[in-house]
Parts: structure tokens; C-alpha cells; sequence
């Protein structure tokens, strides 16, 4: 068979913008020497056609006839360039390739067959590049090793990925005659990540059975007892010393979070912990769903395809929540290493902040956006803690039928796989992401670098939606951490599974029973099917090219049965796999640190001040990184991430209206505060609770319908002091959802976020809790947004502003951490929400933001500078503590629960006495003058600063 | 007057056909969203219907260049019924995507010869990136169905390959002589201008090409995308609700209005 060649040049005169982007990060990596770089794509076709067919392939579809050029072959280095390196990136065999996948069914529609079609990407280096510079190229821009090899010179062209097929051998372990240690090590060797007591309860298990586990087995109860499926240091028994005080809890998840749930008990939750999304009632007919994820360890080694797969991940949990739901939003949340630290100051084994960073937020790009869902709501977090394990959020929110909000599988249903194959990618995804990374992972745990295909995703929501209307299947859920094992295995839980895993459609051959088994390849869903439905639902996915399969069938023996070609592999009692790990006990402790408030000189003016905060990483502008995501396809926007005059401003929270017909709408949030866990944990747990509800009442959200979702990330919880501060931070999240009666209805947790460099030294990330938050909004038309509107309207604050600059952003750029961490009053917050909440779907309300990091001067200054309209403030409005004498202490102060509100003056009694008993009071008024003043007791002026200085400052830090 | 009957068509990893199914029955039509693969087993489908409309989305991934391999199975299993369709006097509109797929398949701006597929071409942002956010057309052309000559609008655009280019400035030049160019991107006060206000550093601006006809128009910006008020990036402010009392019918909506008036007209 013929090896086509193909290389695609842009043509002299039009642009290479891939070119110029690769130039760009070289110079950014701090290589001056490359002077030029030229892009090309490679397509290597295996086919018998001839000349005159490659030529009109060439020309046809390969090249874009106006700005592109084809080679067959080889194309010579460009003339008259001495320099030139060449680096050809070519993906690792087995990595799926989509874009030869439409290659070769484009040219099936041109009458050809093409035996096999690979691509790869070319790179033409110009200027003078010793061969160290061009390797650290190639590893640290081009190519991600995980997944592409690079050729460097115009040498041979890379093997061929025919893989050889598998020949079944049934492997074995003995665990009999193992002592602790050996048991231990075992564990270790097979990259199974269980400890001691857990080996032994397996020893057990098989001691009772008389026989030796396969290693299949293994496997599987080591995915479904991995931390990343059970949680098990969140539902263990932890004793507790709080300052000395002694706390236990039987199981701490039960007794914080989900107790207040249980406790709240609101008829409007339909499903919540249980599936995989929590689900809440919409309007009579439908329902809403929202999962947040973390794809933490991926994205650290592989940003792009880490963060892709992170928000394919979570958008197939609705999809797999009851019967199915269709998603309307995405959400994402990420924490990095500040961007402009120093190559030399990076670990040996972690990629650059900004790579992480820009990586991250192509992926996630790439995928929403492909996938027709708008990201509509996110934030950005910095601190050097994050360098080594960068955390990655992604939410999805999915709309369903209010009668299809539970499963119901039954014994001899059939089970199939529908969707993407299962390749090698992604093995040990579970029981990676449960433990901790050092700098040899980007070696040993390439393999769980899972790769992503949005479009195979998106052909599989479209026909599973079209099947769940024709009501064709009785259970659907998604294959995520643990594959096949974990999807199949909880979908029988209570009944029994029998699998053929030959059956299992492969990417590539050469995959043995068990990597089948917990490959964790992307984009499959598993249904279960009656037989007498199979032929209708096949229909339904093979009339828009989904590949679906029958791999096996339902029981009711309570056994996992699996099977490779007849032959028996594994034989397990459902009971212990589902409910035979070992429950933990644990120790935690806190003890509150010693902390001082700083001693600050108080100054004239603090205009430098404001600007510093709003230039800095966490304050300023996001807009780089909101535009590249399509906020609004599915036309369900209603208050975008941008708002103002100049679109520009920061939105509190999104507004999306997910039905046509309809004029309901959700309200979506977050709210996360890093730096006060530094002080206090449980303060932090309540500032973001606080947070995120604030950010859903300033555009309109009803303050009795909000739900909220927790996501701990945190450190190695096997240590008192580290499980002490996430059990303190469980603690506030049950105060703070009966405080405000919104319950939380889906968490997760991702820990031991510890990086161990080749010094030995350990990077843990600071205790990070993300809440995101929804509600309701019952007539979108009177949604507000935070942008300031007209000249002569009033301006109040509600809520008391206090001596509360601990983990502020004021006391960071003095590089201080302070004692006075933000507090949230637990009966004056939620009344202030509700009353707010009311003003708002009065009409008494026009614009309406929140006080949060940086406070009241940074609140205003966004409020300003987004509505293109000055504004005159007076800092003896301000309703303020007694210990809120400074003047840097009332611009700064981060104090929880303050929104500041634009009213029309007619509106003024009506708003006032809406207000009555709460501490609210008249900060100043809207100018035409585009200015903003901020005026001291004495009538100085302690801010006084252009709009466009202001704004320029926000927009500046990422202005990439 | 006869019921006008829109199809919007689907393929692999199209993503704004629901909202585009919406727009169109806001205009009074009745549609119905069809996968390719059911018009290339029944092309004489595409009889019952008067108008059809490539929706955005990121058909096969964008796999090769955006719009590419749908435009490579259009061109092999359905050019002749959509010629037909076309020369029946029906209406065909690209919306991003479908923009995309009706260049590269030779449809736009020509009529189907490949010799326009050789002078005219949609590639990479100037940017390198996917963006998102709004735009100011305005009209270039009278002959175009879709259009309100003289009306200028305001629609999101959210691509990363929308920027126009021709083979060379002969070519350009027959796109303005034949009135091929539909819209041009221009700022509030209606003039042309360098990024952001022409967000790909499209050649000359321009935003949409219409055919020789006049009939099939194919725009980067989405006017699916704003079809109801509240869609308006500052439909919270003072000054878009007072614009939005006087005029009642949202920009987007303009483009399938004209369409499904103008089926009603003459069929």
C-alpha cells in the first residue's frame, strides 16, 4: 500500500497565525534567536489512489484553495534560509486522531478508501537555535509528551501505530501468604493506592472466598475504593480538638454538609448526593441539575487535553443525572501560580504558570465551545501555593423533565456502551488523582492523561437526547473516573452485572480484559436497555453515526461477573465491592494561629492603592480569558460574564434563561476566598458562602431558591493539622446553609493537592473551598446588572462595613496577612439577601454590586468605570462599626455581606423603608463628570481618580 | 397565504440549530431540524421546504479548516438539489458555520462555480483566538432579501475562523462590483475601523456575502442570537431600553422576517 505525504503551507502574503503564536511563547520562554517560525500541517494517507487523485486531494480538501499550498512529499527548506530547524510533532500511537478520522470520511465522499490517515504538525525554525534551545521548543511549546513525539530534523518518518492484537492471559496475584508491608508494596507496585488496612480487608475477602483475587478484581476495588469515588476521608470518624476543645464526628461529611441539607429539608430539592448531579426544581414540567468537578492532576500535567477533558467530564454528569438531562451552562473556576514568576524559580516537574494557565483555558475553550454549551460564569485565583498543583473547577449546569429525575435499571436490561471507544488513555485516572504528585509523575502517569474529542461528545448527547425523549432506555450514567468499572459497577449495584469485555469496542487493538475494564477514554456513556427496545434505540444512533454496543446485561445475583471471550476473569460480590471499605478514623486539629494586624501609615490619599489592588492578579480584568469562551450560543443569555456600557465591566453572576418559551430564569455564581483560610478556615467557608449568594442577589436572584455546591480541595487530610482545617471550613458550610435555608445538593472533594520537589521539599496548596451557587429568577426582565446608569441616581450601601483587613487584598499588596479575617453574621446576612433580593423584583433597584475583594473603593471603582459614569462618594454615609475609624480600613475592609445599590431619587422612600432596621446608609450619587470621588469625614477627597485611569489599571494585567 | 416551511439543517458537532429553529418560528415559519444524513437519503425532501439554514457550530470538529468537510459532503452528495433549490427561487442563509460551509463549498459568493471557491476564503482570526462579542453591521447591498438596506445592526459574533480574505485585490474588487459583500463591520457611529470593531481583520470589513441572486446570504455574526430584547448586552441600561421602545423589532430578527416575508410574497 502507497504512504501518501501531504504538507500544507499558508501561502506567501496571507498570515500564519499558529506561526506567529509559536513565536510569541518562544519569546516569551525567554529565546531571542529565533527569528521566524513557519507552520505547516502534515497528512500521511496509506491508500491506493494515484497522482492525479492525491492531486485533487491536494487541492480539494487538504489545502484551503486561496491562502494555503500542498506538497505531496516532502517539501524542501525554504530557499535562501541557512538556518532552519525542523520539528515535525506527530501523535503518539494509540492517541486518538479526530481530524484524520474526517479525513478519511471526506474522502469516502470524494469515492475513495483510504487504508489509514495520520497527521501531524511541521515547524520550520528560522535564525540561530543551538540544539538545546531547540529541544527545550519542542518539549516546553510544541509538543506535550504525554501524548505527541517530536522528530527534530528531516529525518524518517515515525513507526507506524498498527498495534498487535491481545491474547488473553488471565493474570492472578497471590495475596495469601503477604504480611503488611509486602501487602503495602504490592499496592504500590500496581499503582493501586490502597494502604494497609485496606490490602488486609482484601486479604480477607479472598481468604474466606479460598482463592487468589485476579488482577482484574484488584483493579476494580481499587477504582471503586479510591478516594476520588468514595471519599473516604470526608466520611471517616474524626476526632477533633478545636483550640483544645474536644469535637467528634461519626462522619464528618454526614454531620456538616449533608445534615444541613437533611435538616433544611426544601420540597423544591428533588435529587441531591446521590446522583451524579444534584437536582432542584425549575417550573412545573422541568428541573435543574449542577455538578462541579475538579480535574486538577490532568491539567497539571497536561493543561490542554487536562482542562478539555475536565469540562467534557462534567458535562457528561448532568447528561448521566436521572434519565439524562440537556446541558445549558458551564461554569469554570481555576487557581494558579502567579504568571510572571521566573523559569529558574520553577520546580523540576512543572510546567510554567502561564503555560498551565494558557493551556488550561484553550482546553476548556475548546471543548464548550465546541460542545454549544455557553460558559457563562468563572473566576480566577493566584497564589505561588497553586504553582505545582494547579486546581481546575468545571461546572455544568443541564435542564430536564421533571418526571425523569431517577433511574431505574432492572435485571436483565442490557447494558451498552455508547459514544467514543476505549483506548489505553486514562488508565489509573482514579487512583491517580487520589494521591500525591512528585516530579517523576510526568513519566510514571503519562498513561492517565485522558484525550478529549468534543464532537464525539456532542453526536452523543445529541441521539442519547432524542432516545430519552422516546423514553427507550431505563438508566443512563457516565463513564468517568474508574471507566467502565465504576460506571457498570454502581449501575448494578443492586442488582448484578454480567460483561463480555471483548465485546467493548477498542480504539486499537492490543488492550488486555483489565485496561478495558478502567480505561477511562472519554466520551462514553452506558445505558441500560430492554431487549425489546434495542432495535429502536440503535436506529436512533446509528442513523447519526454513534457507535453504541451491547456488552452485557443486568442480573440479579448481586455479583460483578466479567468475562473475556467466554473465559471468566472476575467473579465479585457487589456487597464488598460497594461496601467493604474499611471505614477511617481520623485525628484532626486546630489550633488558631497567632496573628497581629499590621501596623500601616495612614496617607493623604490611597489612589495609588486602589490602582495597585485593581491591577492585581485576583482584582483585575478577566476579559482575555471571557472572550475566548462562546458565553452565549443556545441563546439563553440574559446577564453575561461582561456587562456596561463598553461590554467590559464584571458581571456579579450570569443570568440564563434555559427555556424558549419561558421568561424563568437561573442565576449562577461562585465564590472562593483562599486567602482568609490562612487566618481562619470557617471564616473563609462562610465568606464564600456569603460570596457566592451576594453575587445572586445583585442581579436578581430570589434568595429562598438558592442551592448550593461545595468542592474541597485541599492537602495531604492524613495530617491533624491539614483534616482540622477542612473540618473546620465542613463546620461553616453547615452554619452558613442554615443560616441563609439553601442547601447544598452536590459536592466533591479532591485531596492531597502536594507537590514533593527533587529536593524533597513539599508544595501544599493553601485550603481551598469553591462554593458554587444557583437560583432562581422568576421574570428575567428584571434582572440588574452591576454596572453603574445615570447621572443624579443614589448610591447606598446595605451592610456594615468593619475592621476586617485579614487576608485582604489591601494588606497583600503591603505584603501583610493581618488577624482581622472578614466574619459573616449569621442573622443579619441572609435578611439583608432577602430584602435586597425583594427591592430588586420591585423595580426599586438599577444597578446593584457586591463589596468583595478590595472592598468598598474597588466595588465603586468597577461599578464606575462599567457604566461610563462618575461617581461622588462621601465616606460619612458609610453605616459602619465602631472600630472602622481609618480611613484605608472603611475603602478596603473586606467585611462580608455589603452591597452597594443604585436607586432612582423617586425610589427613595419606597427603598428606605424596605431597608428599615438593617444598617444601610447613602454613600453618595452618580455623576455625569466621569470621575471617581471618594470624599473622607473631613470632606478630603481620599480617592480621586479619572475613569479611564481606572479602568485602564483593571485591564491592564491581562491584556495578552 | 401559504404556510412558509423552513429547514435547518443538522450535522456532527452543528450547536446552534435549536436557537436557530427558534428564530425562524418567532418569524412565523414552520420548521423542522433535519440531520444531513436523512437529505442525503431523500434529497427530494428539500422540495417541501422554501427556505434552509445552515447553522452555526463546529461542524466535524472543524476538523482540516472550519466548515470544511461538511462543505467536501455537500459539494459530493447534495449540490445539485440545493442548485435547484436556489434557482427554484428559494432562500438559503449560513450563519457562522453554515457561512463557513457555504464558502468552501462554492455556493458563496458564486453560484456553485469552483472557480469563486479559488477567490474567496474564510481563515484564522488576525487575533489566533476564538472571541465572542458584538458588532456593528451595515448593509452593503439592496438586492439582498435578507437584508434592511440601511439598517444597521448589532449581533455577536463567537468564531475563531471568520476572517474574509480573496486571492488577490482583482478579486476583491469583483466582490464589491457585483454587490456581493452583504455587510461590513463598522463601529457605533457606522465607520469602519481596526480591531476590535473589525474583530478578524476581515479584508475590506466585510462581515457577509450574498450571491448574484440575492437570495443566499451567509454572515459570520449570529442574528439567531439576538432575537428578544433581554439578549442585548445592555438591555439594562437606560438607553437600550428607550432604543427598544422605538424600534420593536430586535436586529436579529430582522434577517428572518425579511426571509419569511418573503417566501409569503412569492410563493
Amino acid at each position: 500500500m502507497r504512504q501518501w505525504r501531504f504538507e500544507i503551507f499558508n501561502r506567501a502574503g496571507f498570515s500564519d497565525v499558529h506561526g506567529s503564536s509559536v513565536l510569541e511563547d518562544i519569546r516569551e520562554l525567554g529565546i531571542s534567536s529565533v527569528e521566524a517560525v513557519q507552520s505547516a500541517k502534515v497528512f500521511l494517507i496509506e491508500a491506493e489512489f494515484d497522482e492525479d487523485f492525491a492531486g485533487r486531494l491536494g487541492k480539494e480538501l487538504l489545502a484551503d484553495p486561496v491562502c494555503e499550498e500542498y506538497y505531496i512529499g516532502r517539501s524542501a527548506a525554504p530557499a535562501g534560509l541557512a538556518k532552519a530547524t525542523l520539528i515535525e510533532v506527530h501523535l503518539k500511537s494509540g492517541v486518538t486522531d479526530p481530524v484524520a478520522e474526517s479525513v478519511t470520511a471526506a474522502i469516502s465522499d470524494m469515492g475513495m478508501a483510504v487504508n489509514n490517515v495520520r497527521t501531524a504538525r511541521k515547524y520550520i525554525l528560522l535564525g540561530d537555535i543551538s540544539q538545546s534551545q531547540t529541544e527545550t521548543i519542542a518539549r516546553k511549546i510544541l509538543a506535550n509528551d504525554c501524548i505527541e513525539d517530536c522528530v527534530i530534523g528531516n529525518e524518517a518518518e515515525p513507526p507506524s501505530p498498527h498495534l498487535k492484537p491481545y491474547e488473553l492471559q488471565i493474570v492472578h496475584l497471590s495475596l495469601r501468604n503477604l504480611n503488611e508491608d509486602e501487602l503495602t508494596a504490592l499496592s504500590k507496585e500496581k499503582d493501586l493506592f490502597l494502604n494497609a488496612v485496606e490490602m488486609q480487608a482484601i486479604q480477607k475477602y479472598y481468604a474466606e472466598l479460598g482463592r487468589e483475587p485476579t488482577d482484574i478484581e484488584l483493579e476494580s476495588i481499587a477504582q471503586t475504593w479510591s478516594e476520588h469515588c468514595v471519599h473516604k476521608t470526608l466520611k471517616s470518624s474524626v476526632d477533633m480538638s478545636i483550640d483544645g476543645e474536644q469535637v467528634h464526628f461519626d462522619n464528618l461529611l454526614k454531620e456538616t454538609v449533608f445534615k444541613a441539607t437533611k435538616q433544611l429539608n426544601k420540597n423544591w430539592c428533588i435529587s441531591v448526593f446521590s446522583d451524579n448531579a444534584g437536582v432542584v426544581e425549575f417550573d412545573e414540567d422541568s428541573a435543574i441539575c449542577f455538578k462541579v468537578e475538579t480535574h486538577n492532576r490532568p491539567s497539571a500535567l497536561d493543561p490542554y487535553g487536562g482542562a478539555a477533558t475536565g469540562i467534557g467530564g462534567v458535562i457528561r454528569d448532568p447528561m448521566g443525572t436521572g434519565m439524562g438531562a440537556r446541558p445549558v451552562a458551564n461554569t469554570d473556576i481555576f487557581c494558579f501560580g502567579e504568571p510572571d514568576k521566573k523559569l529558574e524559580d520553577i520546580p523540576k516537574g512543572v510546567l510554567h504558570p502561564r503555560r498551565v494557565m494558557k493551556g488550561v483555558v484553550s482546553g476548556v475553550r475548546d471543548y464548550g465551545n465546541r460542545m454549544g454549551i455557553p460558559t457563562v460564569n468563572g473566576a480566577i485565583y493566584f497564589d505561588d501555593r497553586y504553582l505545582a498543583n494547579p486546581l481546575v473547577f468545571c461546572g455544568d449546569i443541564g435542564l430536564m423533565d421533571k418526571d425523569k429525575c431517577f433511574k431505574n435499571p432492572q435485571s436483565s436490561n442490557l447494558i451498552i456502551v455508547v459514544g467514543g471507544r476505549t483506548g489505553r488513555d486514562g488508565i489509573h485516572g482514579a487512583t491517580f488523582s487520589s494521591g500525591q504528585i512528585t516530579h517523576e509523575y510526568e513519566t510514571i502517569f503519562s498513561h492517565a492523561v485522558q484525550i478529549g474529542n468534543a464532537i464525539t461528545e456532542k453526536k452523543m448527547l445529541d441521539v442519547l437526547l432524542q432516545a430519552n425523549l422516546a423514553g427507550l432506555y431505563e438508566a443512563i450514567t457516565d463513564c468517568g473516573a474508574g471507566g467502565l468499572s465504576s460506571a457498570v459497577g454502581e449501575m448494578g449495584a443492586e442488582l448484578g452485572v454480567e460483561v463480555d469485555l471483548e465485546k467493548v469496542p477498542l480504539k486499537y487493538a492490543g488492550l488486555n480484559y483489565t485496561e478495558i475494564w478502567i480505561s477511562e477514554a472519554q466520551e462514553r456513556m452506558v445505558i441500560a436497555v430492554r431487549p425489546e427496545n434495542l432495535k429502536a434505540i440503535k436506529k436512533i444512533f446509528d442513523d447519526e453515526n454513534v457507535e453504541s454496543t451491547v456488552i452485557g446485561k443486568f442480573t440479579d445475583d448481586k455479583k460483578l461477573i466479567l468475562r473475556y471471550n467466554g473465559q471468566e476473569v472476575a467473579n465479585l460480590d457487589m456487597d464488598f465491592l460497594h461496601n467493604g471499605v474499611p471505614k477511617y478514623s481520623r485525628k484532626a486539629h486546630w489550633k488558631s494561629p497567632e496573628l497581629a494586624e499590621p501596623n500601616i501609615p495612614e496617607k493623604d490619599d490611597y489612589n495609588d492603592q486602589l490602582l495597585q489592588i485593581l491591577s492585581s492578579y485576583n482584582v483585575a480584568s478577566k476579559e482575555w480569558v471571557i472572550r475566548q469562551y462562546d458565553h452565549e450560543v443556545q441563546g439563553n443569555s440574559v446577564v453575561k460574564p461582561l456587562t456596561g456600557v463598553n461590554n467590559d465591566g464584571p458581571s456579579d453572576a450570569a443570568v440564563i434563561k434555559p427555556k424558549f418559551n419561558s421568561d424563568k430564569g437561573i442565576a449562577i455564581s461562585c465564590g472562593m476566598n483562599p486567602l482568609y483560610g490562612d487566618i481562619d478556615p470557617y471564616w473563609m467557608a462562610l465568606a464564600g458562602i456569603d460570596e457566592a449568594i451576594r453575587n445572586l442577589i445583585c442581579v436578581g436572584g430570589r434568595a429562598d431558591r438558592i442551592a448550593l455546591l461545595d468542592n474541597f480541595c485541599w492537602g495531604d487530610c492524613t495530617k491533624p493539622e491539614t483534616l482540622g482545617t477542612l473540618a473546620r471550613a465542613a463546620q461553616a458550610c453547615y452554619d452558613g446553609a442554615i443560616a441563609f435555608e439553601s442547601p447544598f445538593i452536590s459536592g466533591k472533594d479532591s485531596l492531597n493537592n502536594e507537590f514533593t520537589c527533587d529536593d524533597g521539599t513539599t508544595i501544599a496548596i493553601c485550603a481551598t473551598l469553591l462554593i458554587s451557587a444557583m437560583s432562581l429568577i422568576d421574570d428575567i426582565n428584571k434582572s440588574v446588572t452591576m454596572d453603574a446608569k445615570k447621572a443624579a441616581n443614589l448610591l447606598f450601601v446595605v451592610g456594615e462595613t468593619k475592621n476586617e483587613l485579614g487576608g485582604s487584598h489591601y494588606y497583600k499588596i503591603h505584603g501583610r496577612l493581618g488577624a482581622n479575617v472578614p466574619k459573616v453574621n449569621l442573622e443579619t446576612a441572609p435578611e439583608i439577601a432577602k430584602r435586597i433580593s425583594t427591592a430588586i423584583a420591585d423595580g426599586l433597584i438599577v444597578s446593584c454590586h457586591d463589596c468583595s475583594e478590595g472592598g468598598l473603593a474597588v466595588a465603586l471603582a468597577e461599578m464606575a468605570f462599567a457604566g461610563g459614569v462618575g461617581i461622588e462618594a462621601d465616606l460619612r454615609g458609610l453605616p459602619k462599626g465602631n472600630d472602622c475609624s481609618r480611613i484605608d480600613t472603611q475603602l478596603f475592609s473586606e467585611s462580608n455581606s455589603r452591597y452597594i445599590v443604585e436607586i432612582e431619587p423617586e425610589n427613595y422612600d419606597a427603598f428606605a423603608s424596605l431597608c428599615l432596621n438593617l444598617p444601610f446608609g447613602q454613600i453618595g450619587k452618580v455623576t455625569e463628570e466621569k470621575i471617581l470621588s471618594i470624599k473622607a469625614q473631613d470632606g478630603k477627597a481620599v480617592i480621586e481618580l479619572d475613569l479611564d485611569s481606572l479602568k485602564q489599571a483593571w485591564q491592564k494585567t491581562f491584556n495578552w | 397565504m401559504a404556510q412558509v416551511k423552513a429547514i435547518v439543517l443538522r450535522a456532527t458537532g452543528i450547536n446552534c440549530d435549536m436557537e436557530t429553529q427558534y428564530a425562524l418560528e418567532l418569524a412565523g415559519a414552520e420548521v423542522q431540524s433535519v440531520h444531513i444524513n436523512r437529505i442525503i437519503e431523500d434529497k427530494a425532501m428539500l422540495e417541501k421546504f422554501q427556505i434552509i439554514v445552515f447553522p452555526g457550530g463546529f461542524s466535524y470538529g472543524d476538523d482540516v479548516a472550519a466548515g470544511k468537510i461538511l462543505a467536501n459532503q455537500i459539494i459530493h452528495h447534495l449540490s445539485e438539489p440545493l442548485r435547484k433549490f436556489i434557482d427554484d427561487g428559494k432562500l438559503v442563509l449560513g450563519i457562522c458555520n453554515g457561512f463557513q460551509v457555504l464558502v468552501k463549498a462554492g455556493i458563496l459568493p458564486g453560484n456553485n462555480s469552483t472557480k469563486c471557491q479559488e477567490e474567496v476564503t474564510i481563515t484564522y482570526n488576525d487575533s489566533g483566538k476564538f472571541e465572542d462579542r458584538w458588532v456593528y453591521l451595515v448593509p452593503q447591498t439592496k438586492k439582498c432579501v435578507f437584508i434592511e438596506p440601511g439598517r444597521k445592526i448589532y449581533l455577536p459574533i463567537a468564531h475563531g475562523e471568520g476572517k474574509i480574505v480573496t486571492k488577490d485585490t482583482a478579486s476583491l474588487e469583483k466582490l464589491k462590483a457585483d454587490e456581493h459583500i452583504a455587510f461590513k463591520y463598522v463601529n457605533e457611529n457606522g465607520e469602519e475601523a481596526g480591531y476590535p470593531v473589525n474583530p478578524n481583520g476581515s479584508v475590506d470589513s466585510i462581515a457577509g456575502l450574498t450571491d448574484t441572486t440575492g437570495r443566499v446570504l451567509g454572515l459570520m455574526p449570529h442574528p439567531e442570537r439576538h432575537v428578544r430584547l433581554t439578549q442585548h448586552p445592555r438591555w439594562s441600561r437606560y438607553e437600550s431600553r428607550a432604543a427598544n421602545h422605538e424600534q420593536r423589532t430586535t436586529d436579529g430578527m430582522t434577517i428572518f422576517d425579511n426571509a419569511v416575508k418573503y417566501i409569503q410574497k412569492n410563493f
